[in-house]
């Protein structure tokens, strides 16, 4: 019996309650899938392949394939509602299948914003092919025309009233050719049932229930328990270690030393030493026992303070230039009215709230790993170079993700599971504790701006100037690489939106004495902080409203090719035609952000309304952030209001739980220490000094609204990120006067 | 030989005695809903409630809750019943999800003690949890939810010190 129920009157809490505010006994409203099927739930035997995407079992229950990884985005849901809508599949009669590591189906690297910009169209196709199967499948039984033939909810019925469902049509459908996708008539808008709603996602009953499997609930394999301790400083390595006194600990079973990689870091393992245990307890506790001395190597000298130095020194000074247009550096040379304006923002750490966990089987002609990975490809090339197999002989089975944020797609956590079954024959499960994650990320870079710009006498932007330099990605994969790599400027740096007619952006060089890496927005982050930090700054200097300023600045509704303006732009990836950078959106949402506050309200003393906007992952995204700053300089965040374009969205819960969390994410820019170094070892270790948002830190209401819209469909997961801090900074300074260019934001209100 | 009640049944453990209950639920007896997220009670993620009450699972040494009846997400209800699930389903509150058992759990906890919670003794509360996909803004909507809820009918039955099942 439940301690938490009185089960004699449940009968009567149940109908009671039905009166109520809250309606009980509707769990499966909005449609939950009738076949649960958690994340490692195999294809059933009997199921045939119709498509790469789709498979049916003889009762009709439709299988489709998510190959991309959940981590919170509602991925499954959104892939089952694009198929099964285009299939007239029945929501009850859908299970989604997890998909495995396997390049069969083309990118599975969820990063960047793109699972639905990539897929969306394909999948439309694969769910219409299979309903157009049906139809033909009823109308050969029927000896009719196809045309007279419609499918519905799991079924086909002619335009006599007769019908057959799927499950009678499984085995005709399968024998005959698919038609070509171009010959597949796919839905109008209007006729979307599933695409553009708000429909629950699968996962959510395992999850409120406990039954949700991330990396570290894989029962099966039985495996032991790594805990691995790795160099403190990236490039070195253990010079020697004594394990006798963490071989005595009850349960620990064997001490395996990790080779230490070397080149650039890429994915690979820190290298290290790894206590395995019978339980997690005891690969804790004997890693406390173990003693290991280092060799630092090259990046022992890594100090924050000194590099942040470095690079506001660089960024003083002319660097390569990035766009150009005009002669910006003439004119403020020469200028009168200028403003001036330094950023500099610290690493940060993902941490998501799961730490990286793989399990690894080492077979002799396989591997098989069950990972928290965003990548699974990339564990597949990752695992196979550390144990010297072919990469098609690593089986990558993807778990719920605890968060990702962009850590999990580096794979070091598979491979070092992978290299310690090999090495003990035995299952083994990788587990992080939360200092390995802080100590041992691929951490968001450092990074220092400056900006300069010449104001015309109505406070207009006649000349603009702005350096960035910061540790680049390009680290991470070209052995000492300190110049950027092209995607890491156009996040946020070279599609600059301000509309003037002289503008010169330059980009600095700088070392990376850790592994960097991207973390949810990457670059825009900074980028965008500095460029919407300051266009607040000209607004005050220029007297103006903020907002109103912000829609002068970037001008005119246009489609801005910023290729024109001697600029590279590769646009994420997508075509410019199709994904214009066009500033009539970017207004739209600033528009209606200032609507949805109620901007230039009156507010009292000590409260501040901020504004900031910007294009991410091609998808479009303003905030408004209140506050309210006290006399002793305490930081209250009131609420936000946040619009969003992202073209066609497929869940607009989804969507909006993805923008409401994207926005607290983005305060941990403004109110964490950020990840510090000294003699090269992070200085950091855990959340109590690794400041993250709590619900004391975050607003209780981020109201959020979607610009309705049959663009193609753009980026979600990340944009609403970048625009958070300067939004939030803009606000302090409007409650306060206080100008933050320095994040964190620390004591800087207290001063 | 250290005895207590987990969900329910009588169980007893003769490992290392400073187990932490969070490895001891996990590895041993296979129950994954609390979860591991910083093993120092700054997160959350491995809330338990120990005779009724929210504890931190990754900092509680197994020999400190002899005697003790402890309840994981997987005992709070029979089939994601109680309140405080059904105010989460409602609200659609979990991202990733990896947090929401330890969310819910101390939800619970303060509703059990404060069946009508103030905003502000919600945040109080709820501000030792993390939740990295920053789900708060809905966490906070779906305990004045259930709050709503359990304040129309007796459905939580507070802790009743030794009850057995
Ligand atoms: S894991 Fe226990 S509080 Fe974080
Ligand atoms: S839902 Fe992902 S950490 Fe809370």
């Amino acid at each position: 019996m439940s301690q938490y129920f009185d089960l004699s009157r449940r009968g009567f809490l149940k109908s009671s309650a039905t009166v109520g505010a809250l309606v009980f006994g509707t769990y499966l409203a909005g449609g939950a899938p009738r076949v649960i099927a958690g994340v490692l739930a195999k294809p059933s035997e009997s199921a045939k392949r119709a498509n790469l995407f789709v498979a049916l079992r003889p009762d009709g229950i439709v299988e489709i394939t998510c190959h991309r990884s959940e981590m919170g985005q509602q991925i499954r849901t959104a892939i089952a509602q694009i198929v099964a809508d285009e299939m007239e599949a029945a929501w009850d009669q859908v299970v989604v299948i997890q998909g495995k590591g396997d390049p069969k189906y083309g990118d599975q690297n969820t990063d960047g914003s793109r699972s639905i910009r990539y897929n969306m169209q394909r999948l439309r196709e694969m769910g219409a092919s299979v309903r157009y199967l049906m139809r033909e499948a009823a109308a050969k039984r029927w000896n009719v025309s196809i045309d007279s033939c419609s499918a519905e909810q799991h079924k086909v019925t002619h335009s006599s009233g007769k019908s057959l469902s799927y499950a009678d049509l499984v085995s005709d459908a399968l024998n005959l050719t698919p038609p070509d996708a171009d010959k597949v008539p796919l839905k109008k808008r209007s006729e979307w049932r599933y695409i553009n709603t708000a429909m629950e996602h699968i996962d959510l009953k395992d999850i409120v229930t406990g039954k949700a499997t991330f990396a570290a609930d894989v029962l099966e394999p039985k495996a032991l328990i790594a805990v691995v301790v790795r160099p403190p400083v990236v490039g070195g390595k253990a010079k020697s270690f004594d394990a006798t006194a963490a071989k005595a600990i009850a349960g620990v079973v064997d001490v395996i030393e990790i080779p230490a990689p070397t080149g650039a870091p890429q994915f690979q393992p820190k290298g290290g030493v790894a206590i395995i245990a019978k339980n997690t307890w005891a690969a804790i506790k004997g890693r406390r026992a173990l003693t290991v001395s280092w060799d630092d190597g090259k990046n022992g000298d890594y100090n924050s303070e000194a590099f942040k130095k470095d690079l506001l020194a660089t960024v003083a000074s002319p660097q390569s230039s990035v766009r150009k247009i005009g002669d910006a550096e003439n004119i403020l040379a020469k200028a009168s009215n200028k403003l001036v304006a330094d950023y500099y923002a610290p690493h940060l750490a993902q941490a998501p709230m799961e730490p990286p966990c793989a399990t690894a089987m080492y077979h002799k002609d396989r591997v098989d790993v069950w990972a928290a990975t965003q990548n699974p490809q990339a564990d597949m090339a990752t695992v196979a170079a550390m144990v010297g197999m072919d990469k098609e002989q690593i089986n990558v089975h993807v778990t719920m993700l605890g968060g990702g944020f962009g850590r999990k797609s580096k794979p070091d956590f598979s491979a070092e599971a992978a290299y310690l079954s090999m090495k003990t024959g035995k299952a083994i499960r990788v587990q992080w504790t939360r200092e390995d994650d802080i100590q041992n990320s691929f951490y968001h870079a450092v990074s220092a701006q400056h900006i300069e710009a010449s104001l015309d006498k109505n406070g207009a932007i006649e000349a603009y100037l702005h350096r960035t330099a910061f540790s680049p990605i390009a680290s991470t994969f070209i052995e000492g690489a300190t110049a950027p790599l092209g995607f890491e400027l156009r996040l946020g740096f070279t599609d600059n939106p301000i509309n003037t007619p002289n503008m010169k952006l330059e980009s600095g060089e700088a070392p990376a004495k850790t592994r960097v890496g991207w973390m949810r927005s990457v670059s825009n982050i900074f980028h965008a902080f500095a460029v919407q930090s300051f266009i607040a700054e000209a607004a005050h200097k220029a007297g103006r409203d903020q907002k109103d300023y912000l829609l002068d600045t970037i001008g005119p509704d246009r489609i801005l090719d910023v290729t024109e303006q001697n600029a590279e732009y590769d646009n994420y990836g997508a075509d410019k035609a199709t994904y214009p950078l066009d500033i009539s959106r970017l207004r739209q949402v600033i528009e209606k952000v200032a609507d949805m506050s109620n901007w230039g309200r009156k507010l009292p003393k000590g409260r501040g309304l901020g504004i900031a906007a910007h294009r991410s992952f091609l998808t479009y995204v303003a905030t408004v952030v209140e506050v309210e700053v006290s006399e002793s300089g305490e930081l209250d965040i009131i609420k936000s209001w946040v619009s969003i374009d992202a073209g066609t969205v497929v869940n607009t819960d989804t969507v909006k739980n993805q923008v409401q969390g994207g926005s607290i994410y983005g305060i941990t820019a403004a109110i964490s220490k950020g990840i510090t170094f000294d003699e090269g070892r992070v200085q950091q270790s855990n959340f109590h000094d690794y400041r993250v948002p709590r619900m004391s830190d975050s607003p209780l209401d981020v109201e959020v609204e979607i610009i309705p819209s049959n663009a193609p469909p753009a980026g979600v997961g990340e944009p609403a990120t970048p625009v958070y801090a300067p939004a939030l900074c803009n606000a302090i300074f409007a409650a306060c006067g206080k100008r933050i260019r320095q994040l964190p934001i620390g004591d800087q209100l207290k001063a | 030989m250290i005895k207590f009640t987990i969900n329910g049944k009588t169980r007893e453990f003769s490992g290392d005695p400073t187990t932490p209950v969070l490895w001891y639920l996990r590895d041993e007896l296979q129950l994954t809903g609390p979860k591991f997220g910083c093993g120092m009670a700054q997160c959350g993620a491995c809330t338990v409630h120990i005779d009724g009450v929210a504890q931190r699972s990754c900092v509680l040494p197994v020999s400190a809750v002899s005697g003790s009846r402890i309840t994981t997400i997987e005992g709070l209800s029979e089939d994601g019943e109680h309140p405080v699930q059904q105010a989460w389903v409602e609200h659609k509150v979990p991202q990733c999800g990896y947090c929401q058992c330890g969310q819910m759990m101390q939800a619970a906890s303060l509703l059990a003690s404060n069946p009508t919670p103030s905003d502000d003794e919600i945040v109080q509360s709820m501000s030792g949890n993390i939740c990295r996909c920053g789900t708060y803004p809905r966490i906070h909507k779906a305990i004045k939810s259930a709050s709503k809820a359990m304040a129309s009918v007796q459905y939580y039955v507070p802790d009743t010190k030794g009850e057995e099942a």
